[in-house]
């Protein structure tokens, strides 16, 4: 019967073009507006490290002010970043699998010689520890990252971005040669994979949707070459700071610490680990605040940083309050139809048609409906994330991975779809079911 | 066939209750050819949705085929609307925007019939009815008596075994109305019963027997008799 009925929605549709194409088009445009929204919604709140949720962690110590909370709106909540000596501490542990700190550097980055005709670069350099990338999976296309060694010495090595050997060695194997950042000269020993995290949950300084760095180096070059954060650098303590050593000694927070940490009883050491770092530096005089010694999961890490903002959520909530009112437009030209259609209806009663198959003929018209509206919405949704690209498009980049059609967004315009599909023809179909067919063929 | 035991129906609104059937009993036998008449008003349409199940009704026993249905789901009575009963309507009521073949495949297809058996029928039906060469044309390409031939032809490709045609000529000139009823005796002979709901004296006189319904009550109730006056006319002329 089901092919039947939707011969007969084909049937009933086309001898209606105006009607049908004004519902078509109005949960076309329902679906897409939703459609849109959730993508760039589900792209800004999703956690691109998933799998490892519950190995990885931010750490956060509260060493701020006495007085005062580092955060007036979230006093909750301990700084962001770590000052240098307690991230260093933390990494230093031994209790991680993994243990990374981190800032972001800023610099020239150019061909190691003459130039090879492309022009130097400024650029956000990451400084960070060798294990960064076996602690956020960062794939890699060619070598790998360096050792630990490499840290401490520190050794002049440095891995690529995908793009950035794109940009300097034509996409080659350039694991090997070398590059040029600033005045220094640096080993290449890994070029990264694609690789374009967003949110980019492990540093959210100057915001959650930046493209990934240019290049990575050894932590350790910090303090021989004084490396300034091109992040945030916060400080709360008057100091007297007359030298780059006397920076990294101070109560300035600026570094990024996370840490893997494969099961609860590693957790649970590490927490215990920070609890008695923290007392210790107590006695000595710091960390003057209550206890805020936190390991923080990643998905955790985005809502407390608010990366989706509760704006962003009302665009979401008004998204599906613009679908309600045109299904509710689709509900009235249905119900519209269906009832103008009721003799015809009355007849196939007459006939033999029960209400539950009266029901299920009009259920698969309103269904085809909402079939097209989709194909159309999600085209729709396809324009409308293009033109988002196109209005985003500089100079935040990261936001434009996010707003593509993809999967996800296919099957939520599907889920739509059926949604749309039952909410907009379930009424008139019932309505349609109930009708007495008798009265209608009298008028008939 | 039909048989109706004391049925009642009464229509209520806020302001009155209208008792469209009372005490309202009939047989009709397999194979009959009955003419159901009445002036307006009369009950004769509310009989007719009853007797196609189209209605409940309040009080009373109906039994069609055998069957009670009484207290029958919407399923079930659908069921045997579509097997035991074909309907003819005095506008037709064909669906305009389907062919002639797809308006007889309807009741076909609530029986979940298999597609070559539904094309069997079909074109059985409309060979019946002398339409089957126009089979893929619309209603609206047909005359009103052949419209009405195609509502036939609809009604009996089911083979039901009892037919309720309600006006069947009464958009009809006299020529195609002959036809019609011409048809209908066709396929009473083939052994149809058939009910025929009317207000036409000179159709009933075709009938085998006359039904006389006044205020929701059967009021004359005998067969047709050759050289006399219709049944019909008698009850009135009585009354």
């Amino acid at each position: 019967m089901f092919g039947y009925y939707i011969k007969l929605a084909a049937h009933s549709l086309r001898r209606n073009p105006g009607i049908t194409s004004l519902m078509v088009l109005a949960v076309a445009l329902g679906i897409a507006v939703c459609v849109v929204t959730l993508t760039v919604h589900h792209g800004m709140s999703s956690n691109p490290l998933w799998w490892k949720n519950d190995r990885v962690y931010a750490v956060t110590l509260d060493s701020w002010d006495p007085e005062q909370p580092a955060d007036d709106k979230h006093p909750d909540l301990p700084p962001p970043q770590l000052t240098w000596r307690d991230a260093e501490a933390v990494t230093a542990s031994g209790i991680p699998q993994h243990a990374v700190r981190m800032f972001k550097g800023y610099g020239v980055i150019s061909n190691d010689g003459d130039g090879g005709g492309v022009r130097p670069e400024n650029s956000i350099v990451r400084v960070t520890s060798a294990d960064f990338f076996d602690l956020f999976d960062v794939p890699f296309r060619y070598g790998g990252g360096w050792k630990a060694a490499a840290d401490a010495a520190p050794e002049p090595v440095a891995v690529l971005s995908s793009e950035t050997n794109e940009r300097f060695f034509g996409g080659a194997n350039s694991v090997g040669r070398t590059i040029r950042w600033n005045d220094r000269v640096y080993r290449i020993v890994g070029v990264l994979g694609e690789w374009h995290p967003a949110p980019t949950f492990y540093d959210l300084n100057n915001g959650a949707f930046q493209d990934p760095e240019a290049m990575y180096v050894p932590i350790g070059w910090a303090p021989s070459l004084e490396l300034e954060s091109a992040g945030n650098t916060n400080c709360w303590k008057p100091e007297s700071i007359d030298s780059f050593a006397g920076f990294l000694a101070s109560e300035c927070i600026w570094i990024q610490v996370w840490v893997e940490l494969p099961d609860a009883a590693a957790r649970t050491r590490m927490q215990a680990w920070l609890d008695s770092y923290v007392a210790g530096e107590r006695r000595s005089g710091r960390f003057q605040r209550p206890d805020n010694n936190r390991l923080t999961p990643i998905d955790e890490w985005l809502r407390i940083n608010e990366v989706v903002r509760d704006d962003n959520r009302m665009l979401v909530a008004l998204a599906f309050a613009f679908l309600a009112v045109c299904l509710i437009n689709t509900v009235g030209l249905l119900l519209a139809k269906f009832l103008g259609r009721a003799a015809i209806t009355g007849v196939r009663r007459a006939l033999g048609a029960s209400r539950r198959q009266v029901f299920l003929q009009h259920l698969a018209e309103a269904g085809m409906i909402a079939a097209v509206g989709a194909v159309l919405g999600v085209a729709l949704s396809a324009l409308g994330l293009h033109a988002l690209r196109v209005m985003y498009a500089s100079p935040r980049e990261g936001f434009t991975g996010l707003m593509h059609v993809n999967a996800w967004s296919l099957g939520v315009a599907v889920a739509i779809a059926v949604g749309a599909a039952l909410a907009a023809g379930l009424y008139p179909a019932w309505r349609i079911g109930r009708i007495a067919p008798s009265v209608y063929l009298k008028s008939q | 066939m039909l048989a109706m035991r004391h049925i009642s129906k009464v229509f209520r609104t806020d302001l009155i209750e209208t008792h469209a059937l009372r005490d309202f009993s009939l047989e009709v036998a397999e194979g009959e050819f009955v003419a159901v008449t009445g002036p307006s008003g009369s009950g004769k349409t509310t009989f007719l949705n009853v007797a196609g199940l189209l209605e409940g009704f309040d009080t009373g026993t109906y039994h069609l085929d055998g069957v009670d249905t009484n207290g029958l789901s919407d399923d079930a009575r659908s069921r045997l609307r579509n097997e035991k009963i074909g309907f003819i309507f005095q506008s037709f009521n064909l669906i305009p925007d389907l062919d002639i073949f797809d308006n007889v495949d309807v009741p076909l297809r609530y029986r979940r019939m298999k597609a070559a058996e539904r094309r069997e029928r079909i074109t059985s039906a409309l060979d019946l009815v002398g339409l089957a060469s126009r089979a893929h044309h619309l209603p609206s390409q047909l005359s009103g008596g052949q419209q009405q031939r195609v509502a036939i032809a609809r009604a009996i490709a089911g083979d039901p075994k009892f037919l309720l045609a309600d006006e069947p000529t009464g958009n009809l000139d006299s020529l195609m109305a002959r036809q019609v009823m011409d048809l209908l005796e066709q396929i009473n002979e083939m052994g149809t019963t058939i009910v025929l709901v009317t207000h036409d004296p000179e159709l009933a006189r075709r009938a085998q027997r006359n039904v006389q319904v006044i205020d929701g009550q059967v009021s004359d109730f005998r067969p047709y008799e050759p050289h006399a006056q219709p049944a019909t006319f008698a009850a009135a002329a009585a009354g």
